[in-house]
Formats: C-alpha cells, structure tokens, sequence
C-alpha cells in the first residue's frame, strides 16, 4: 500500500494534523498517515533572516523514505523562506516527492487580526493540495477555480477552491 | 493564457538564487533555465531563444552590467532584470538607464516577482505584436501597385527606390490616370517616414481661400461658415509626406505661401497667432507643362526649384502596352476577391482589346474597365469581349494603318451597332446592301 506521510516539522497542532490526514485522503483517494521524523533545525536556521529554509527542509523530509511512502508533506508553524524570495507558504518538488508548507504566515494572527481557527485549516489545506499537485507534476494553473492558481499574498489562498480544476484533476489521476 | 512558451534564463553565480528562482519559474509553467556566470549565459542565448533574461548584477568574471550590454547585442527586444541587493541600487538604476526593463531587490516578495514577469511578459507580447504589425505596415506600404515589366516601369522602380532613402523634394510628371499618387505612396511607403501618414491634396479641387483653409487649416470663426476650429493638411502630415496633386494650378498667391511654407517649415492658421512648426516631405505632381507656365510668369521660378528636385516621368499607358495584360490581371484579381467572383482569367480576344486600345484615360481608365467587366461578367468565369466597355473603340483603333483595316474594322462596328441588320448598317455605311455583303464576304466578317 502507498501513502501520503504527513510529517510534522517542530511543533505542529495535531488537530491540525489529523485534519489535513483525513482531508487529503478525499482529495487523492491515497491513503495517508503521520508520520515523525528528528529534524536538525539549526541546519537550515538563518539568523538573519530568523526564517527557515525551505529547500533544505524538503531535503531533509526525504532523507529515510521508507518505501511505502508515495508521497511526503511536511507540515511546520516555522517561517520558510528561499534565498530569492522574503518568505514561501510552501514548497514542493515539481514531479518529486516531497512537498512542504507552513501555517506560519496562513494565520490571521501574523497579520494582526484575531485568529480563526477554520479559514487557518481552509488555507492549509489549500495550500497542502497545492504543494502535493506539484509534486503530481501539476504547474500553477490559469483557472480562478483551481487549487493550482498560484497564490502570492494570503487573500488571494482565500480566493480558490480546495479542488483541482478538470483539466488538473486529470493530470493527478494519470 | 499560459506561460509555456515564455523562456527565462536566470543568471547568478549564487547556486541557491539560480535553483529557488528555476523551480519558482518552472511550477509558474514557464520555460526555464538557468546560467553561472556570464560566459554560460550567452553561450546559452546562442542555442535558444530566450524572452526573459534575469541577470545579477554582481558577478566574478563578466559581471551583470556587461553581460546585458551583449545581450542587447544579440537581441535588443530581450527583457533584462537585474537581480542585486540593496547595496547595489546604483549600479541597479545604471543598468535600467541603458536597457533594462526592472531591477529585482534580493529578497524580494513572491507577489512583486510575480507581477514584475507577468508584466515583463506582457510587455514582450506586446513588443513581438508591436514588431509584427510593423512588419505587416512595411507589407502593405511595399504592396505597391505599380505593375509592369516594361523597361519604363523598371526604371520608374528604381527611382522610387533611389529617392525614397533621402528626404528630397519630389517632381512627378505625366499624364492623367499614369499612377502619379501611386508612386508618391510607393516613394513614402518605402522612406524613414512611413509609419507617419501621407497627406494628399489636390490642388486643382479648390478655390484659392479654401485651398488655404484645407492647407493651413483655420481657427473658429476665421472667416464666414468657420463654426470649427480645423487642422490643416500641413499640420497632419507633421512627421510624414505632403503629396500636393496639380501643383500647377495653383494661384499666384498660394505659390507664395507654400514657398514660405516649404522654406521656413512653419505656418499660421487662418485666424491664429500662432506659428506651427511642421517636418514634412514634399511630393508634387502635375500634368501640366510647368516649364512652359515658368516662362510664361504663371509659375514662380523659385517654387519650381524648390519642388523639382528630383523629377519622375511616368510614360502613358499606350507607351508600354507590354504591361497591359500584366496591369489587367492584376485589377482582374485584385477585384474578383472583393466583389467575392470566381473570375480567373481574361479571353485571348478580350485581353486583344485591352492591348490594341489607345487608353487616353491610363490606367485609372484600365481599372474601371476591369472592375465594371467585372459587374457585368454575370456567370462567367473570365472576361470576354462582349464585358469590355470598350468594343466599339477597340475597333476604332484597328491593329494595322491599312485603308483595308480600318474598313474591316468599321464595317465590324457599325454591323454590331445595329446587331447585324444589313439594311439599317448599310445605310449608315451609305452603300447599298450588296456591296456590304461583298464586303462581308471579303473581310470574313462573322457575328
């Protein structure tokens, strides 16, 4: 049997967790289960930045893949960044294995406004399809309606749907 | 919409930079790659056609500032962003001021990346449309419709092609209907002014204080029935070509006044205080014996100069009766697509019609021949005599000088004119019935 692993990074709300286990399964029919792993943070800490990097997290969510594993999401509270950009929601490897994405800048708090608990799960989820579709080879998508529309700054995350549009919903089934 | 067929090459010596940017542009479904240094970069600009080009600015070896100097080498119409940080925003504004489209400040914000190519992108597909629409301006001013393989036309070609690269002052000379517009299009349409407009005025259709109207254009109220204020010919030719059609009717007053015009590049309206500067190439054309009209004091000797500075003739039609049929074929489909008629072709007998005739009209009179043959060839597939307005004086202008041929001829005409009645054409012909059939008989004339 293959599964998505749903792996924690730092400390993660197992809600949130057990929510994105049971919500992914619905979305790719691929049974999906949570798996720890240590993670060495300081390797990919900057202190500069006092952010996270994201292409060495992902590296390292794929170290000791166990076989059954198809495909892994990494979840973290962390703020991610990628040397070019001044943060990431998430990051994937296009056609790879490994997807990762973060609530840290998906909470209302991180903008000052009161937080709420179901649009923070609305937008992992969204968020957590989206860096996974990447990993079915799926690229940013044209269409309003398509978890696969790229999503820049959090308001735009709350303008698209939890689905994959037809012509990507095929792409993942392929 | 999609971005697959948008290249961008990312170029910095920082592996981290280089590989973020390459998977952010690839999930974007651009297509990416990516360049150490700048030696890389154009060896990879030689083997494809890249449209974005993201070149850092500090770099060892060729640094980012060189490299987009080469890039423009290769192709000015690329799209460079340099990429640098913050200490660097000098150097940044330095590049943009010799050819780069943005700068990126690193770190930079996913939403301004984001926006920035899809702008840049923008502005590439504008650029390529711009490109080829300029391309399709410079098809169309070339789809010139001086037809012939004549010796003259060639000439003709050939001068148009000499004086359409300098900016000087055009003489076109012939005959009513020869073309004469035309090959002022065809001079503009092939000069550094094309993509401005070409003003035509034709200087015999006015009277001389609306000619000046239509010339130099008139406030509101400069003169009884002005209600308007209203731009002049001279004035909306800015940039481009003024072609001043029967030059040679012009009053002596008006000489005058485009003499100052020509001279000074400026103008008042009627009615205005205020001088308008103008840039314009002239083009004059005439079918009157200017020389003469110079000697005779109806033209000022210095506006003749001015304006005949390079001279053009154009031959009338029945001089080069080797570009009929070539002339013919060309208003033939030229028309049959926009009348929307399966016309191919013209008869073997009607195109000797065409040939033989005088064509005193030229080819204005050889185009309306064509276009109406083309009403009233109903059903046909070509053009047969019969659709020709010309059948009676194509026969008036008999191949040979012969007294026997134009006889031949004439008896014809006046046989067809009243529909092959040998009493009504004998009468007309004066003779009596049997000398007409004699005649017939003679000449083999059928219906």
């Amino acid at each position: 049997m293959s599964y998505i692993d749903i792996i924690p990074i730092g400390e993660v709300e197992e809600t949130l967790l057990l929510f994105l286990k049971q919500s992914l399964f619905q979305t790719f029919n691929i049974q999906t289960r949570i798996r720890n792993c240590r993670f060495d943070l300081s390797l990919v800490y900057d202190p500069v930045r006092n952010q996270y990097n994201s292409t060495g997290l992902l590296l390292e969510l794929i170290n000791d893949t166990p076989p059954e594993t198809l495909k892994i999401l990494g979840v973290t509270e962390l703020d991610l960044f990628i040397p070019i950009f001044t943060f990431l929601f998430g990051e994937a490897q296009l056609n790879g294995i490994a997807a990762l994405v973060s609530t840290h800048r998906l909470r209302n708090q991180f903008y000052g406004i009161p937080e709420d608990e179901a649009l923070l799960r609305n937008r992992l989820l969204k968020e957590g399809i989206h860096e996974l579709g990447h990993t079915f080879g799926l690229i940013h998508c044209f269409a309003l309606k398509c978890v696969m529309k790229s999503s820049t700054y959090v308001e735009e995350i709350d303008q698209k749907p939890t689905h994959f549009c037809k012509l990507c919903q095929q792409d993942v089934l392929k | 919409m999609n971005n697959q067929g948008v290249g961008i090459l990312v170029v910095d010596d920082e592996f981290s930079v280089r590989d973020s940017l390459y998977n952010w542009f690839k999930t974007e479904g651009y297509r990416a790659d990516t360049a150490e240094n700048g030696v890389e970069a154009l060896k990879k600009l030689q083997e494809s056609l890249w449209d974005i080009v993201l070149v850092d600015i500090k770099m060892p070896g060729m640094d980012g500032m060189e490299l987009q100097r080469h890039i423009k080498k290769i192709d000015n119409t690329i799209i460079v962003i340099i990429i640098t940080a913050y200490a660097t925003v000098d150097t940044a504004v330095e590049a943009m001021k010799e050819g780069a489209y943005d700068y990126l400040s690193k770190p930079v914000d996913p939403d301004k990346l984001s926006i920035l190519i899809r702008n840049a992108v923008n502005q590439r597909r504008l650029m390529a449309e711009n490109i080829q629409l300029r391309q399709k301006v410079e098809e169309l001013s070339l789809q010139d419709e001086i037809v012939g393989g004549s010796p003259q036309i060639k000439k003709i070609q050939e001068m148009i092609d000499t004086v359409a690269k300098t900016d000087a002052t055009v003489m076109i000379r012939g005959e009513s209907g020869t073309g004469k517009e035309l090959v002022a299009q065809a001079i503009h349409g092939k000069s550094n002014r094309r993509y401005f407009p070409i003003i035509s005025i034709n200087c015999g259709a006015f009277p001389e204080g609306l000619l000046e109207s239509e010339l130099f254009g008139h406030e509101k109220g400069a003169f009884t029935g002005a209600q308007y204020k209203r731009k002049g010919k001279l004035e909306m030719a800015n940039g481009g070509t003024i072609f001043f059609d029967e030059i040679g009717n012009i009053t002596e007053k008006m000489q005058m006044d485009l003499l100052r015009v020509i001279e000074t590049k400026q103008f008042t309206p009627l009615g205005s205080n205020k001088v308008v500067n103008v840039d314009f190439r002239i083009i004059a054309a005439t079918n009157s014996d200017l020389e003469k009209k110079v000697a005779e004091k109806d033209f000022r000797e210095d506006l003749y100069y001015r304006l005949n500075v390079f001279s053009i003739q154009i031959p009338p039609l029945r001089e080069r009766t080797a570009d009929i049929a070539l002339i013919a074929r060309y208003f033939l489909e030229k028309y049959a697509r926009s009348m929307n008629k399966d016309v191919t072709d013209i008869s073997p007998e009607a195109m000797k019609i065409l040939i033989q005739y005088n064509w005193p009209g030229n080819i204005r009179e050889l185009r309306n021949t064509i276009e109406r043959a083309l009403v009233v060839v109903g059903k046909k597939n070509r053009i047969e005599p019969d659709d020709l307005n010309l059948l009676f004086l194509s026969k008036a202008n008999p191949p040979g000088d012969s007294l026997e041929e134009i006889e031949k001829a004439h008896i014809q005409r006046i046989l067809e004119q009243s529909d092959w009645n040998i009493s009504r054409s004998a009468e007309t012909l004066k003779i009596d019935r049997v000398t007409l059939y004699n005649k017939i008989k003679k000449y083999g004339l059928q219906r």
